[in-house]
């Protein structure tokens, strides 16, 4: 088992009148090679609860568990955790900082204790793997355009080799094509590198075509957890937390209200057209 | 991380000083802390203290946010009250080889150390009861005059304003830089001092261009609202003097009535 996390709490600016529980009671379970999504509306506590996965923020109170393993134990090394742990952040293209994109990768190696020309292999790897050309390899981060930033910046996570990848939506402020490319590149990820993924959202429509379990986050606790077509299916309660079903699940839904023979708590496309050629 | 530093904060508590006029807390501390210069007696000094005592009372501001100001002067404190202790020259109480104590020397330490405790508390009740929106707002008002003689105030007021708006935005976006840095195995705590002024370049430079992209942005929709400056620019909320302000003025002028009263008469 790869995270268990225990009864965790977070309180931002203790002891203060602007004091807010952003995290209440949370208890998860993460399989080593899952694809999760986290999902929630803008406040619900989602990114606070990825930055505590490694080390980044520390509990008020519960403990993680990385590999069976208290992170919150007193030799533990935050370093290490966060080798296995990659936290990709909201706009990851916001902390670039080299001169060109190769030596930006490179930080996070070099972080590790890598010499320059191990580090190099494996910026050349990670940018590899995020589908950058190496024409770009030697141009200034910032004359890249949105979506190559972004897989530039992913990079430079992937270059660490971590066991799991978290992505805070990754997806964010990139048009349909972009936003394809990086998910696509997530799911390969996964599925060639067996990488463990979080992927936090608030997009239904996202996750619903590649995350195999849905946690769904409001005010501070989780309320529903399991595969998508489960967590579809409690649709009011979805609302309730300020989100929506996918539109083809809805579609499916409404269907299956006025009559028509199709089943409920359809979440692809694809299964969407195989019902309806039955139906019809 | 920096979410912890405090600068010139508002605490929100809604008592009778929050709702003044900016202006009124503006011409009061001033005044409170010339009056703390001007009159220099033990007596004057008790008087300011209770005074202040009161307002912090009527404030509902936990002391101990005043006290925290305190603690970033504390050692300006200490080097004060040194020097006065030992370098005013009068009656000798206590003496080793070339330093010694005066009695005025003691007098002079004690009184400095008051003045500083009331003057830091002072201003600080103000920054905690008042916005800093509505401080440059009575600003701008307060000042106004100055336009007659082409000082350009509300362009002053407007620059402190996106200053301190921006002052929690870009410490946030700092603190956001340092953990995806730190995501990366950056490392910012160890190291000499030279090893940890460079584990900072990861963070100034997106920090100075998210600096510059969001005050190109701000630029923008400033304009594309139509802003040309102060020109004809009327206020949502206008400051206007009400009853409560008209009598913070009063309290005012007895409070000095007094002072002066105490300074001539005793």
């Amino acid at each position: 088992m790869a995270i268990r996390i225990e009864h965790l709490e977070y309180v931002y600016s203790a002891g203060t009148a602007f004091e807010r529980k952003a995290l209440k009671d949370i208890n998860l379970e993460i399989q080593d090679g899952e694809f999760m999504a986290l999902i929630g509306h803008t406040g619900s506590g989602k990114s606070t609860l990825i930055q505590h996965l490694n080390g980044l923020l520390k509990g008020t109170s519960g403990t993680i568990y990385y590999n069976d393993e208290s992170i919150y134990g007193q030799n533990y090394s935050m370093k290490n955790l966060r080798r296995h742990v990659g936290l990709v952040f909201q706009y990851p293209e916001h902390q670039l900082f080299e001169t060109d994109v190769l030596t930006d990768v490179c930080f996070g190696p070099k972080n590790l204790g890598m010499s320059p020309e191990e580090a190099q292999r494996e910026a050349e790897w990670a940018l590899e793997q995020v589908k950058l050309d190496k024409s770009f390899y030697h141009q200034a981060p910032f004359d890249l355009s949105g979506g190559q930033k972004r897989r530039a910046a992913i990079a430079g996570i992937l270059a660490m080799h971590p066991d799991v990848l978290i992505l805070d939506e990754p997806t964010a402020g990139l048009d349909p094509r972009g936003r394809d490319e990086i998910l696509n590149l997530v799911r390969s990820l996964h599925e060639q590198q067996g990488i463990t993924v979080i992927l936090v959202s608030h997009s239904m429509e996202d996750v619903a075509n590649y995350a195999s379990r849905i946690v769904v986050m409001d005010h501070g606790s989780i309320i529903l957890d399991g595969t998508p077509g489960e967590v579809f299916s409690h649709r009011a309660q979805l609302e309730q937390a300020g989100l929506s079903v996918p539109q083809v699940t809805r579609v499916m839904d409404d269907l299956a209200q006025e009559g028509w023979p199709v089943e409920k708590n359809i979440t692809t496309i694809g299964e969407a057209v195989e019902q309806i050629l039955k139906a019809l | 991380m920096l979410r912890d530093i405090t600068l010139g904060q508002y605490y929100p508590a809604g008592s009778v000083i929050h709702k003044l006029d900016p202006r009124v807390k503006l011409l009061g501390t001033v005044l409170y802390i010339i009056s703390l210069f001007v009159f220099g007696k033990p007596v004057n000094y008790l008087l300011a203290a209770l005074f202040l005592a009161l307002l912090i009372k009527l404030s509902k501001v936990p002391v101990s946010f005043m006290v925290r100001g305190l603690r970033a002067i504390f050692i300006l404190m200490i080097i004060t009250a040194i020097f006065n202790l030992f370098l005013t020259p009068g009656r000798v109480i206590w003496q080793l080889w070339k330093l010694k104590i005066t009695e005025e020397g003691v007098r002079v330490a004690v009184l400095m150390v008051i003045r500083l405790i009331l003057l830091v508390m002072g201003s600080s009740l103000m920054t905690l009861t008042t916005t800093p929106n509505d401080l440059t707002d009575g600003m701008e008002k307060g000042l106004g005059f100055l336009k007659k003689v082409h000082v350009p105030v509300h362009e002053i007021a407007m620059m402190m304003s996106i200053a301190l708006r921006f002052i929690p935005i870009l410490m946030e976006e700092t603190d956001k830089i340092m953990k995806a840095q730190s995501a990366r195995g950056a490392d910012f705590d160890t190291g000499n001092l030279i090893q940890k002024a460079k584990s900072l370049v990861p963070v100034l430079v997106p920090l100075f261009i998210s600096a510059f992209r969001r005050a190109n942005d701000l630029a923008m929709a400033m304009e594309a609202r139509g802003y040309h400056g102060g020109e004809g620019r009327t206020k949502m909320r206008p400051l206007e003097y009400y009853g409560i302000d008209h009598t913070a003025y009063l309290v005012l002028a007895c409070y000095l009535a007094v002072m002066i009263a105490v300074r001539v008469l005793l």
